[in-house]
């Protein structure tokens, strides 16, 4: 009897060894081998310094960029996760107010009806890096107002970067908030950050 | 929209059929001893695991050893893995120094994990060290599935014996299970994830300086690895807080697809792997039609409320559109929607949006698929054999309506039979009603509770429906943290797991031992339309007079006064 509670540990550690420490060391060699860059947290650096993820959403407030989804944790991404609003929740109501309210202080002239929902709700790790197209030509007329370049500039920037569903049916059609605003600094220069950001000068190229 | 709806869980299920049935025909192979492709590669590595553990993979089992060994496997996994996590502290690869899990919390993990259901109320990011992620949770993802795969095919082989009084080998079924299965697909797909974005390193997190110099900390870690055995084994704990959801463990709708399709594989082509066991494909491809019934159902019902979206919205003046709280925009309502149904039909419980923030009727679906008992696919190899114990219940039921002697695959169904199958049945439901109902009269319970209204109990009957049936889904609202959920949901995890799982042993040790009767004219066939139609009823009625009251005051009535402009 003993003698099986004993075998029955080992049989455990040895398949525990296998597949807690032999296929992860097996796959993560495999996937530096194979994909660095992916499997390293798709990084973007400047000047030798990481300014983020592809994949991870950042918060974006000044007027020169685009802005991604509201989110519950303001794009901390040590603490990703969404606000579990019920459908039917007063907060939510109230929540969604608030969000549009400052978005028309940014977009000014914008309508409820014109209002993309997806900027107006939070996302559900809080880091979603995206925005619908939508929701990025509605904030054309402030970034063109903010670095002073023709609107259509940036409505052509869009569509270039917009990227299709999968297959044509699977997820949405949709920008990267960080790639756009990149293209953006390179097209258009970058404003030079500041500890104010309403003082920035556009520096255009 | 509607088209789209159409094309895309069409497209999914073709998908999904196309590969469940060589892979389901391949598992038999792997549980018969037979030779495989991988076996040249595998044959060495299985001989050397039974060397190192000193276990004889010749000697056949009868049930109650089986379950004997099966279960104390578990609890060294419960016992280890709980000192483990006590212990991160003074263990290595923790780049952030956490401390060690505070205890209650530590049960309450190691017993999700360790019953494939995943339940989780911790957040990933900053409570597990990258040495608990890997060496503790990731390996009973692969050994929860492993022991539900072992309980499906001891029953399988019940009924493919005759007058025998043995199952098998389990420690045969276990490794062959990871060695031949869980891990060799677990490899590929892993690097398919990385190649899509998927991380995958024991960096510590990095620092960042955005565009707009504000600082963010990165998270990173061993995430390919242990997203594709999370889905592929039917567990569902995420490594980050926001699971599925994480640009990180899902990064497109690509992923998402494949994603979708880990979970489902398996379960699905268990269904081809007993049917070729029994040597009875038909009967393998009506519970198939049977399960992917009840599937399409939830899923088109699930993806139609989503992509109508909440008419809170409409109300406030924003045009009526698809359903975006609490979910990701590459993915949309649709796809989200879509992952919900897989995920709570099987019981996986990977959450790709916040299931709390659906509509009231959305949310249902995956509430009504979890109550089902899991049997829609169901968990790996706990879907199969409970699906089976609602086919002896229907051929039981079918007699009484004719007066015959039930039978089943040939083999006789008595009074023994019957009474484990409603184990099987019955106590993942009382576990639902009982600790709910106490949820809700209890303050305890009631301070969980961060929704008013209807809603409210949608969150506390979601709770316990996603652990005494080991899914692991939540209404991210409930705090399930509180000392009062933690040890409820334990409590629910540890019962709905293996008083089932023992009813199933009991239940194959008793089928095992009968003779097989040929079929007579008089014998009701369990392989046509009359049984598959009989088999829908049966879940569905049961699902339904068990749960109707607690679904009508908790999501249908938040919907009808949704409907009406009535916020709480």
């Amino acid at each position: 009897m003993l003698k099986d509670w004993g075998r029955c540990l080992l049989f455990f550690l040895v398949l525990t060894v296998l597949t807690g420490l032999i296929y992860p060391l097996l796959v993560t060699g495999l996937a530096q081998l194979a994909f660095p860059h992916k499997a390293n947290g798709s990084l973007e650096t400047k000047d030798g310094k990481v300014i983020g993820s592809y994949l991870i959403g950042q918060e974006f407030t000044s007027p020169y960029y685009f802005h991604g989804r509201p989110s519950a944790s303001d794009y901390d991404a040590m603490d990703s996760g969404g606000p579990n609003y019920a459908p039917s929740s007063r907060s939510l109501a109230e929540e969604v107010e608030k969000r549009y309210h400052a978005l028309t202080k940014e977009n000014p002239g914008l309508t409820r009806q014109q209002t993309p929902l997806d900027l107006i709700t939070t996302s559900a790790s809080g880091l979603d890096p995206h925005i619908s197209p939508e929701a990025a030509l509605i904030q054309v007329p402030r970034i063109a107002r903010a670095r002073s370049v023709p609107e259509e500039a940036l409505v052509k920037l869009v569509k270039k970067y917009t990227r299709p569903r999968w297959l044509g049916i699977y997820g949405e059609p949709r920008v990267n908030v960080l790639e756009l605003n990149l293209a953006l600094d390179r097209y258009f220069g970058s404003p030079t950050a500041g500890v104010n950001r309403n003082q920035v000068q556009v520096h255009r190229p | 929209m509607t088209w789209r709806i159409i094309l895309e869980v069409s497209f999914f299920a073709a998908v999904l059929t196309a590969l469940a049935v060589p892979l389901g025909l391949y598992m038999a192979k792997v549980f018969e001893g037979e030779r495989t492709l991988l076996s040249p590669l595998l044959r060495p590595i299985e001989g050397a695991i039974y060397r190192l553990a000193g276990v004889n993979p010749y000697a056949e089992m009868s049930w109650t050893r089986y379950l004997g060994f099966l279960l104390l496997f578990n609890f060294w996994g419960l016992l280890v893995g709980y000192l483990l996590l006590r212990w991160q502290n003074h263990l290595p690869l923790n780049p952030l120094h956490l401390p060690g899990v505070p205890g209650a919390l530590a049960f309450n993990t190691i017993v999700s994990f360790v019953t494939n259901t995943n339940w989780q109320a911790y957040s990933g990011e900053t409570t597990m060290s990258y040495f608990s992620q890997m060496f503790v949770l990731a390996v009973q993802n692969f050994l929860s599935a492993a022991t539900g795969l072992a309980g499906a095919v001891a029953l399988a082989r019940a009924f493919a014996r005759k007058e025998k009084k043995t199952l098998g080998n389990v420690w045969v079924d276990l490794t062959r299970s990871v060695l031949y299965i869980l891990l060799p697909i677990s490899v590929v797909v892993a690097l398919v994830l990385v190649s899509q974005g998927v991380v995958q390193t024991f960096h510590p997190p990095v620092k960042a300086v955005t565009l707009e110099g504000r600082e963010q900390t990165i998270p990173l870690g061993p995430v390919a690895s242990q997203e594709v055995i999370k889905l592929l084994g039917t567990n569902g704990g995420g490594f980050f807080n926001a699971n599925s959801a994480h640009p990180f463990e899902n990064p497109n709708p690509f992923t998402n697809f494949v994603e979708a399709m880990l979970i489902i594989i398996l379960p699905a082509a268990l269904c081809f792997t007993f049917g070729r066991m029994i040597r009875n494909m038909r009967q393998g491809w009506v519970i198939y039609g049977v399960m992917m019934f009840l599937f399409l159902v939830g899923a088109f019902a699930c993806c139609w409320f989503e992509a109508q979206g909440n008419p809170l919205f409409s109300r406030l003046g924003f045009s009526s559109g698809p359903n975006l709280e609490g979910k990701e925009w590459r993915f949309g309502a649709i796809d989200s929607a879509l992952f919900a149904a897989v995920t709570t039909a099987v019981s996986c419980g990977a959450v790709d949006s916040l299931h709390d923030s659906f509509t009231p009727l959305g949310g249902l679906v995956p509430l009504a698929n979890m109550l089902t008992g899991e049997v829609i696919f169901g968990g790996i190899g706990s879907g199969l054999y409970g699906m089976i114990a609602y086919a002896l219940l229907t051929v039981f039921l079918a007699g009484l309506m004719v007066g015959r002697s039930p039978e089943f695959l040939g083999k006789k169904i008595e009074k023994r039979e019957v009474k484990l199958s409603l184990a099987v049945v019955l106590v993942p439901a009382f576990l639902v009603l009982f600790l709910s109902a106490l949820a809700v009269i209890l303050p305890a319970g009631r301070e969980g509770i961060t929704a008013a209204g209807p809603h409210g109990l949608s969150q506390v009957l979601y709770a316990f429906a996603s652990t005494a049936n080991n899914n692991g889904s939540a209404f991210g609202g409930l705090k399930a943290d509180l000392p009062f959920y933690l040890w409820t949901t334990a409590l629910a995890m540890l019962l709905g797991r293996f008083l089932p799982l023992a009813a199933v042993l009991a239940l194959a040790g008793s089928l095992v031992e009968k003779k097989t009767i040929p079929p007579s004219p008089g014998t009701f066939p369990t392989t046509g339309w009359l049984f598959a139609v009989l088999l829908v009823g049966v879940i569905v009625i049961v699902g339904a007079l068990t749960f109707f009251p607690g679904l009508a005051l908790g999501p249908i009535l938040e919907q009808l006064l949704l409907s009406r402009g009535r916020l709480f």
